[in-house]
């Protein structure tokens, strides 16, 4: 996911001064509005639509890497299988708890609190912070999964630290090796919703906070009533795109732990690659693929139901 | 803002997530007829550079030899398990199709059922050379039709490496022969209650080191539990429920449930194959290493981890039966084969390729090389051969009572359920008899039911 996404938190900002909605849609209302997206339209059928049919397609045969000829059509075959599929179970109960610790718990929470610590410091701290921040974000996802590794591998970082301190030091990755991969994920993630917070608070007036201030509402208070309730849409989207940008991590978990030991950090992302490529077997692996997107989607409606209602 | 226009959007993140992550790019170059393109494993240690130098040394030679020609070496450097995928990947499209392929023997058959290699069987009819192969060797890239699909260059056995300075500490004979499994592991315990220091034996195991695990690690076992314990070849069906098995894993569990193997965490790293060879055996923290014939080659001068003084600290044992049976011993056989790629585009180019590599005095260096057992008869019998390092008639008397894999198509996967089950009993995440269990599904799953109980 680019950082052009970040367009998308720009729409959730309350506007102000906007036309009524269906007189937008009126002016609108011009068929050669079409042609200044119609190559944009083009190519992502091209790569998108068309690498995901074909996809699709795959998901219902029994192709293979190696070990047989040609495909055939074999339906529901592969789904059925997945369902039936004790590793599989295993590998969406990991997918969700990585999920709810990385993104929602993990990367949500602390980028709000970064941003609002930083609303309220001075600017040298606040610039400080981000770019210690930002630079975990900017790191490509397997520098990060090694240097990750290296932190909590057995004579890693960590464990020195934890020496250093009289404490007893543990083997995370093998002990606990999807709180490892999903605090990894809270490292290299928090940024993205640091910055999408840190625009959505400075869209707060600062007159209904003061106001607020002055009527004598505490921190928590104004932050339950106030804050929290003006940034909802921010919360939404960046949850939504949180969460799906989470659902998706690879390279992180497979550098650090290759899913294993065992199948103990195996999420969707490296079940589908171990029976696609390790198994050889594509047509189930592209069916896991289908069902991660489905669960994706799940999410999505679940975001999007909770920015439509009203406050 | 109207939610519903949103939807469109979000689900084409999820789709862009869902298909990103599937769809990988390959760069194909195009083809030219006068190069030709060799994709061979190189090994995760940068040090270990013997499989690379040689081809190299071979490119080199072969154009100084064919004027005009260009050979363009690809070393995949990734852990067993992802070359294999990698090559698979490279093979589907004529577009990034090597000319020539470097296979381990277990792979041949199922690459060559998914029409990825071409029979040489043209090609050899011509070469005088061919004669040369023993019996054995000729079918180890023959297919179901009969027809030969890779040229072997070498064959491999396994056995107990043990080191006799750690074995003299504790008390034990440097002149060890282990008659049954439990004198192995009671060698073990023997380390590591009189030299804690040490790790008493390495099994490989666990997915990360694929067929490594498989066949050095559980097969050098299996084998040992009886007669054709992995596929009945009578009824033409995979042995599923077998005592043997258990057993097998039992011993597994054993030397990682007791503390016997490397740590597990370490035993479970894609690197492990390469640990052993270059750090645990030569820099003596391991006691007894249950391996392959071809560890000399990293030891010798030109190898990635040179040990002058390894031919007087290593010793080596045949692998027992379980319990002693008839023959006493066991050992698997394996190698790999330069094949062909049926999307190749010079083939003919690539066949004078394997011929060069494959010339008696070519084969002679290989094997030297690389430790390997020699396929050739010319080559055993050559002097330099059989002097080029200790324990190469050690190994080569293996060959007598070693046993070959069932390489069938399917054999990849039942190889990887293999490296499943192990590795649960490793972890401790599986017992013996759930990991077994799981196996048996796997396993009728992978061979659409065709199993046999036993």
């Amino acid at each position: 996911m680019s950082a052009t996404d970040l367009g998308v938190v720009g729409k959730e900002v309350p506007g102000r001064g906007e036309p009524p909605r269906d007189q937008r849609l009126v002016r609108r209302r011009n068929p050669w509005r079409w042609l200044p997206i119609a190559p944009a339209t083009v190519l992502l059928l091209l790569f998108l639509a068309g690498p995901i049919a074909y996809c699709a397609y795959i998901a219902f045969t029994d192709m293979q890497l190696t070990g047989q000829a040609s495909a055939s059509f074999v339906g529901f075959d592969n789904f059925t299988k997945a369902f039936g599929d004790e590793n599989f179970r295993n590998s969406v109960v990991l997918t969700l708890v990585f999920t709810l610790i990385s993104s929602i718990l993990g990367q949500n929470t602390l980028g709000l609190t970064l941003a609002s610590l930083m609303a309220r410091s001075t600017k040298a701290i606040r610039s400080i912070t981000g770019a210690v921040v930002i630079c975990a974000w900017v790191l490509p996802e397997i520098v990060a999964g090694f240097l990750l590794y290296t932190f909590f591998s057995k004579e890693g970082t960590l464990n020195e630290i934890l020496a250093w301190l009289h404490l007893p030091s543990q083997n995370w990755l093998f002990t606990l090796p999807i709180m490892a991969v999903s605090f990894a994920n809270v490292w290299r993630g928090t940024a993205f919703s640091m910055l999408v917070y840190s625009a959505a608070l400075s869209e707060i007036p600062k007159e209904v906070t003061e106001s607020a201030e002055v009527d004598g509402a505490g921190p928590w208070k104004r932050l339950w009533h106030i804050t929290l309730p003006m940034i909802r849409r921010s919360i939404g989207t960046n949850l939504m795109l949180n969460t799906l940008q989470t659902l998706s991590v690879f390279g992180l978990i497979w550098a650090m732990t290759r899913g294993g030991p065992g199948n103990r950090s195996q999420t969707l992302p490296i079940f589908m690659y171990d029976q696609a490529f390790n198994k050889s077997l594509i047509g189930y692996g592209t069916a896991v693929a289908l069902l991660l997107l489905v669960v994706g989607a799940l999410f999505s409606v679940v975001y999007l139901r909770l920015m439509r209602e009203e406050v | 803002m109207p939610v519903r226009r949103t939807s469109p959007l979000v689900l084409s993140i999820a789709a862009v997530l869902a298909a990103g992550t599937l769809t990988a790019c390959g760069g194909g170059t195009g083809s030219d007829p006068n190069t030709i393109k060799i994709a061979f494993p190189k090994d995760t240690d940068n040090k270990v550079t013997v499989r690379d130098n040689y081809v190299k040394d071979m490119a080199k030679e072969f154009e100084k030899k064919n004027k005009g020609k260009k050979v363009k070496i690809i070393p995949i450097q990734a852990s067993a398990q992802d070359y294999v995928t990698k090559l698979q990947q490279m093979m589907r499209s004529p577009k990034t199709a090597p000319d020539l392929v470097y296979e381990d023997t277990f792979l041949i058959n199922s690459d060559i059922k998914s029409g990825y290699l071409r029979p040489l069987d043209d090609y050899i009819g011509k070469w005088g050379d061919w004669k040369q192969f023993d019996a054995t060797a000729k079918t180890a890239a023959k297919a179901q039709d009969g027809k030969i699909y890779g040229v072997p260059d070498g064959t491999d056995t396994r056995a107990l490496w043990f080191n006799k300075k750690i074995f003299k500490k504790a008390g034990l004979p440097e002149d060890w022969k282990p008659k049954t499994w439990d004198d192995v592991l009671k060698a073990a315990r023997t380390v590591k209650k009189k030299v804690p220091d040490k790790i008493p034996l390495n099994v490989f195991t666990g997915k990360a080191v694929a067929e490594a695990a498989a066949m050095q690690g559980f097969e050098m076992l299996l084998y040992g539990t009886g007669k054709d314990p992995l596929y009945d070849p009578g009824s033409k069906k995979w042995v599923k429920g077998s005592q043997g098995f258990k057993d097998s894993l039992n011993f597994v569990e054993t030397v990682y449930g007791e503390g016997l193997g490397p740590e597990v965490d370490q035993a479970l790293s894609p690197t492990m194959q390469t640990k052993v060879v270059t750090d645990l055996l030569p820099k003596e923290k391991l006691a007894i290493a249950l391996d392959g014939s071809w560890l000399g080659q990293q030891w010798i001068k030109t190898g990635g981890s040179p040990w002058p003084e390894w031919d007087e600290t290593m010793g080596m044992a045949p692998m027992p039966t379980q319990n002693g049976e008839a023959p006493g011993e066991v050992s698997m056989s394996g190698g790999w084969t330069w094949s062909i790629p049926q999307k190749s585009k010079n083939p003919d180019l690539a066949w004078k390729m394997i011929q060069h590599m494959q010339s008696q005095k070519n084969a002679v260096e290989w094997c030297v090389r690389g430790a390997q057992i020699a396929v050739r008869k010319d080559v055993a019998a050559d002097p330099k051969y059989l002097n080029s390092m200790p324990g190469i008639k050690f190994f080569t008397k293996r060959v007598e009572h070693t046993e070959y894999r069932p390489t069938l198509p399917v054999y990849p996967q039942v190889s990887t359920a293999i490296t499943e089950a192990m590795e649960g009993v490793t972890t401790g995440d599986a017992s013996v008899g759930e990991a077994a269990k799981s196996y048996d599904a796997q396993l009728e799953s992978i061979t659409n039911g065709a199993v046999i109980k036993k």
